[in-house]
């Protein structure tokens, strides 16, 4: 019982540091912030990898977790690279100037 | 070996994300933040694969692979305008695999009864209905289904018995061995409600709605960590939850309303109401050459971009206004709302996509104070989000939200494709009023009309 009550006392920091992070995040990058995040949670893909690759897994867990894995590597690559492509436009300057 | 490493690159995972999610606060550090964070979830992978219960590789590179060459494409080939969609979609795939995971441990049978369980039960509910819901918001927001809300009688009850339903044989579930029946039934509870929640959501509630399925996906990798007794994923589904949580309720300070008010759908049936009362009232309208003599001799002008703005596509002829009016000394600035767009911040990456200074693009509360000292506020695309009864009219469904006072300007000017009214339903006394001129037209043809009529003058 004791590694659950650590795990939760680990989710209950991690929750509120993710408030204080996150309320400082000008509204300008709200969509970023939520793209960034989404890849984040795609850190199912630990579990995915996990459970497919055990050693004496049934046929349905390989079959459940290589699809698991091509949606989580899914939502972890679209997730970063829609973030990245999104904060490349975000420009200070004037445009005249940068030319 | 490799058991003494494991912890370090783990460790080393979580900081990357906590960094990512931080230097987010700052255009300047943001890029760098995806950086940090794609280590970090890089090393979360190879951690993962260097386990040493970990021994079937092929499908787990093979999938890696799939997953790789369907996500670049999908994130580099959808255009600026479809990011809501892309995202809900996005959100559906880590829900799904979530929810995949859950089953197979349920499977396998070496989860135990109590506390494991009962994450194991949260992980699957939340996986399940975030998928559905997601899918359907995707459906919604590409217009493959339509963007009102879709209510019927009883609409409330019957999903919330739903929910209940999937609660209670949940419940059932971690407190005592289940009948073969009770998990696929549950699955199909939770894949049932997460289309219910979506069905009633109208497209303008879609930040909030999109926000709160990406804190579901966070909450729901969060306790797959309890159930593998993995830290890394509970730090990084507990931030993500977070995130997302607090998104929404940003969003729903921002329309004046409580999150039950957004999910369960009370403001649709307002809005049905109010609608029949809409007069036929006089307005003012000009033509893109009036508009541009007016611009053209104004000294301060904000612009206030809404949705329209997107379905037009006329971002990058705002830019050719902007750089037309700027290159004349005129000051131009653009007033976001909060919930501008069908996702937190859209307007804003529209803009930025259009090559707009971000430093031009504020927030209501920073520019709400300039609109009195401003020359011409144009607005385009937005209604609901300038409507000066959300002040006044204490009988409006839209009475206390934080509107954008466009109204204080000295002139007005409103493009609009005609004069239905916006998402509430209700009539926007901003166009009726004597500083009030009417631009009818498609935003995008009327912008390109007034850089025309500036770029001809000179």
């Amino acid at each position: 019982m004791q590694s659950y009550e650590f795990g939760l006392y680990v989710f209950m920091l991690a929750a509120f540091l993710g408030f204080e992070l996150v309320k400082r995040v000008s509204p300008l990058l709200h969509t970023p912030l939520m793209s960034l995040s989404n890849a984040i949670s795609a850190i199912a893909v630990v579990g995915a990898i996990l459970i497919s690759g055990e050693k004496d897994a049934s046929t349905f867990q390989r079959v459940l977790g290589f699809v698991a894995v091509i949606c989580a590597t899914l939502n972890v690559v679209a997730g970063y690279l829609i973030t990245d492509r999104m904060l490349r436009m975000f420009r200070k300057r004037e445009p005249e100037k940068t030319k | 070996m490799i058991e003494n490493v494991l912890p370090a690159i783990y460790l080393l995972a979580s900081v990357g994300f906590i960094l990512a999610v931080k230097w987010m606060n700052n255009p300047a550090t943001a890029r760098r933040g995806v950086i940090i964070g794609e280590i970090g979830m890089l090393l979360a992978v190879i951690g993962t694969l260097l386990r040493p219960e970990v021994v079937e590789y092929r499908w787990i590179l093979i999938g890696l692979g799939i997953g790789s060459a369907i996500g670049a494409p999908l994130a580099y080939l959808m255009p600026m305008t479809a990011v809501p969609q892309l995202t809900a979609l996005s959100h559906a795939f880590g829900a799904m695999a979530s929810a995949l995971i859950g089953t197979a441990e349920f499977y396998k049978g070496s989860v135990p009864l109590g506390f494991p369980m009962g994450a194991l039960v949260i992980e699957t509910l939340l996986g399940f209905l975030t998928t559905t819901a997601s899918i359907l918001a995707f459906a919604k927001l590409q217009e493959l289904m339509p963007t009102r809300p879709l209510t019927y009688k009883g609409q409330n009850v019957v999903s919330l018995s739903i929910l209940t339903a999937a609660i209670v044989i949940g419940g059932w579930m971690v407190a005592s061995p289940a009948p073969q029946w009770a998990f696929p039934a549950f699955i199909t509870l939770a894949l049932l409600f997460g289309i219910m929640l979506v069905m009633p959501i109208g497209g303008a509630d879609m930040p909030t709605v999109i926000a709160l399925l990406n804190s579901y996906a966070g909450v729901a990798a969060a306790a797959m960590g309890f159930v593998l007794n993995n830290r890394l994923l509970i730090i990084a589904g507990a931030l993500n939850g977070s995130a997302g949580l607090i998104l929404s309720i940003i969003m729903c300070k921002a329309m004046n309303r409580s999150f039950t008010n957004v999910l369960f759908g009370a403001f649709g049936q307002l809005a049905t109401a109010a609608v029949g009362t809409v007069a036929q009232r006089p307005v003012r309208s000009a033509t893109p050459d009036e508009a541009a003599s007016i611009l053209d001799s104004a000294r301060s002008v904000i612009v206030i971009p809404g949705y329209g703005m997107a379905v037009a596509q006329a971002q990058h002829k705002i830019r050719e206004l902007y750089d037309a009016l700027t290159k004349r000394g005129i000051d131009v600035k653009f007033a976001i709302h909060p919930v501008a767009g069908r996702m937190p911040g859209h307007m804003n990456v529209l803009l930025a996509e259009a090559d707009i200074p971000y430093d031009k693009l504020l927030e209501m509360d920073e520019i709400n104070g300039d609109f009195p000292n401003t020359d011409v506020a144009l607005v385009i695309g937005a209604n609901d989000v300038v409507n000066p009864l959300a002040r006044t009219d204490k009988t409006s469904p839209i009475y206390g939200t934080p509107i954008l006072d466009a109204d204080r300007a000295r002139t007005v000017m409103v493009i609009k494709r005609s004069m239905s009214p916006g998402f509430a339903g209700i009539d926007n006394e901003l166009y009726y009023m004597n500083n009030t001129l009417m631009l009818f037209g498609d935003a995008k043809n009327f912008v390109a009309g007034i850089v025309k009529e500036l770029a001809g003058s000179h």
